[in-house]
């Protein structure tokens, strides 16, 4: 449905060039959700105007529905659907008027009536646009784009600013464009909001690809899971020398007191088992312990900070 | 409750230009009659000039036609600056800052269905204009020429097409700050010396203002008015100014 071979883009810079994106490619498919994802700054939004045809790529290739997006003709638009980062929702209409219009511009628009219900803007339909709150933008935005009954959807940052219950409604919503068989692509910083809908994860950063895959891909790398504990106290000297050798214990540094400290290495129980016996050695008590999975949080952080260790 | 159904469309199903053009011209119209901003320039600031000239007399000559004959004609013609030039130039430009016009970009509507669609709603606005404006005109004891309305009202769709394209144009290409004081230098520069409301004929050495749209819409609308005839040369300038603005603003359009 989407694919990008090797976009680059770049602007004019006072000294030379500056690149924005150095080489993005990855592919959507139909009935999936394929979530980019990576820090302010990485390169997303360009990567999504560019696979919308907005923008113009400097080199490399993009095929939507099988054809080049810049300046598309109408046709490829009525079956493209897409919700902008600031909206791009006109400030002096309201949000029926505006949707009702969007749909005359399609030939077998979706059921306005029902799209309002479901996206509860029913409540705000008579406001202006420009007295709506941002959650509120946010569902008449994501209205806007699926009017058409697109085959493809771009949502960029579809959950930033809103509140629990507009988030789930969204969330459902995408779930169901997704069973329906809608190509949807989306943005966002949130890891969390990535790893419940995303399909397919590509990692973003400072405008390359770092991973992609699949959720369960993204975080089956590396399948000894961390071990952490935290004290109240600080260790010793003498204490963190007697720690098993074949661990390492690192220190948590981005949590505040009492210290967190995690154990890499951990294969088994007995690796679990030597830690245990350390405690009791040295009579340590956590307060707190856990032996959790991999998530995404764990790849992005190694991803993100790898070389600037 | 209507089930709401989102299943993709197969095929592309874009509405046709004229159902498009129509749409954005009922949505466009509505926007500029609710906007008080775009109204005061589009039906005050034509009404005062009229009032202005008729105060003053300024055109009155012993014999020729009266003030108000010829200065109706040029009215007329500025409010078609007004609405098209300045109203759409202003409002698009910052349709264009707010990001409205890059979300329009990914919606079948397309720079054609845009202009057009504007161009529909800027005849709308002059309806209002002409029935407010030819009133109060009336009531100053205008006279117009009744065998020249059906030309002056090819007049007026013509140069609602050119100076709307002319507003996009500049819209569509300079930032909205540039966009708001170009198009009001425009409106206040091409409204004095452009031969909109003066006839050209009153400065020396004009001969370059006559092949201006703002000079060949005020003529041929005097002419209708005036004398009931048809400036063919006027018709010819205007038609011609009316395609390149079109076609520069369809190609050079930036929709961010």
């Amino acid at each position: 449905m989407l694919s990008l071979t090797n976009v680059h883009r770049d602007v004019p810079a006072r000294a030379g060039r500056f690149q924005i994106l150095k080489g993005v490619s990855f592919d959507a498919k139909a009935g999936e959700v394929t979530a980019l994802l990576g820090p302010n700054g990485a390169g997303k939004t360009t990567t999504l105007s560019i696979a919308q045809g907005i923008d113009k790529a400097s080199s490399g290739s993009v095929k939507l529905l099988g054809v080049d997006p810049f300046r598309a003709n109408a046709g490829l638009r009525s079956q493209v659907g897409v919700m902008l980062q600031e909206g791009g929702l006109p400030m002096a209409v309201t949000g029926e008027r505006l949707l009702f219009h969007l749909a005359r511009l399609y030939q077998a628009p979706a059921n306005i009536s029902a799209l309002m219900d479901r996206l509860q803007i029913r409540e705000f339909k008579d406001r202006q646009i420009r007295r709506l709150s941002g959650g509120q933008r946010q569902r008449l935005g994501m209205a806007a784009a699926l009017v058409g009954r697109p085959r493809v959807v771009f949502l960029d940052e579809p959950s930033a600013g809103l509140d629990p219950v507009s988030r789930l409604i969204v969330f459902e919503l995408i779930e169901e464009l997704k069973a329906a068989g809608v190509c949807i692509i989306l943005t966002t910083h949130l890891l969390e909001d990535a790893q419940r809908l995303a399909d397919h994860v590509v990692l973003i950063r400072e405008g390359r690809v770092e991973a992609a895959g699949s959720v369960e891909e993204l975080t089956a790398t590396d399948l000894r899971p961390p071990f952490t504990f935290r004290l109240s106290r600080a260790l010793t000297e003498q204490q963190r020398a007697d720690f098993p050798s074949h661990l390492t214990l690192v220190e948590d540094t981005s949590s505040s007191q009492p210290a967190v400290w995690r154990v890499n290495g951990i294969h088994g129980p007995a690796d679990l088992h030597a830690v245990t016996a350390w405690w009791l050695r040295h009579d340590l008590m956590p307060s707190d312990m856990g032996l959790s999975g991999k998530s995404l949080e764990d790849v992005f952080w190694e991803l993100t900070t790898h070389d600037k260790a | 409750m209507t089930k709401l159904d989102l299943t993709p469309v197969e095929e592309p199903h874009s509405s046709t230009l004229l159902s498009k053009v129509i749409a954005q011209g009922r949505y466009e119209t509505r926007i500029t009659m609710t906007n008080g901003e775009q109204l005061l320039v589009s039906i005050i600031l034509p009404l005062l000039a009229l009032t202005g000239l008729f105060v003053t007399g300024l055109f009155d000559t012993v014999e020729g036609p009266s003030t108000i004959d010829i200065a109706t004609p040029g009215i007329l013609a500025l409010s078609v600056l007004s609405s098209g030039l300045t109203g759409q130039g202003i409002a698009t430009g910052f349709d264009r800052r707010y990001g409205v016009l890059q979300y329009l970009a990914t919606t079948p509507l397309g720079p054609i269905g845009l202009l057009l669609g504007k161009v529909v709603a800027v005849l709308m606005v002059q309806v209002t204009q002409v029935i407010v404006l030819g009133a109060v005109a009336l009531l100053m004891g205008w006279s117009p020429n009744l065998a020249g309305l059906g030309t002056a009202a090819l007049f007026i769709v013509l140069g609602a097409l050119t100076f709307t394209g002319l507003g996009l144009f500049i819209a569509g290409t300079v930032r909205p700050e540039a966009t708001l004081a170009l198009t009001n230098l425009l409106w206040v520069i091409l409204g004095a010396i452009g031969g909109v409301v003066f006839p050209v004929a009153d400065f020396a050495g004009s001969v370059v203002i006559d092949y201006l749209p703002s000079a060949a819409l005020g003529n041929g609308l005097r002419s209708a008015l005036i004398d009931g005839s048809f400036d063919g040369a006027a018709f010819v300038i205007l038609t011609l100014w009316g395609i390149i603005l079109s076609v520069g603003t369809i190609r050079w359009f930036k929709w961010r």
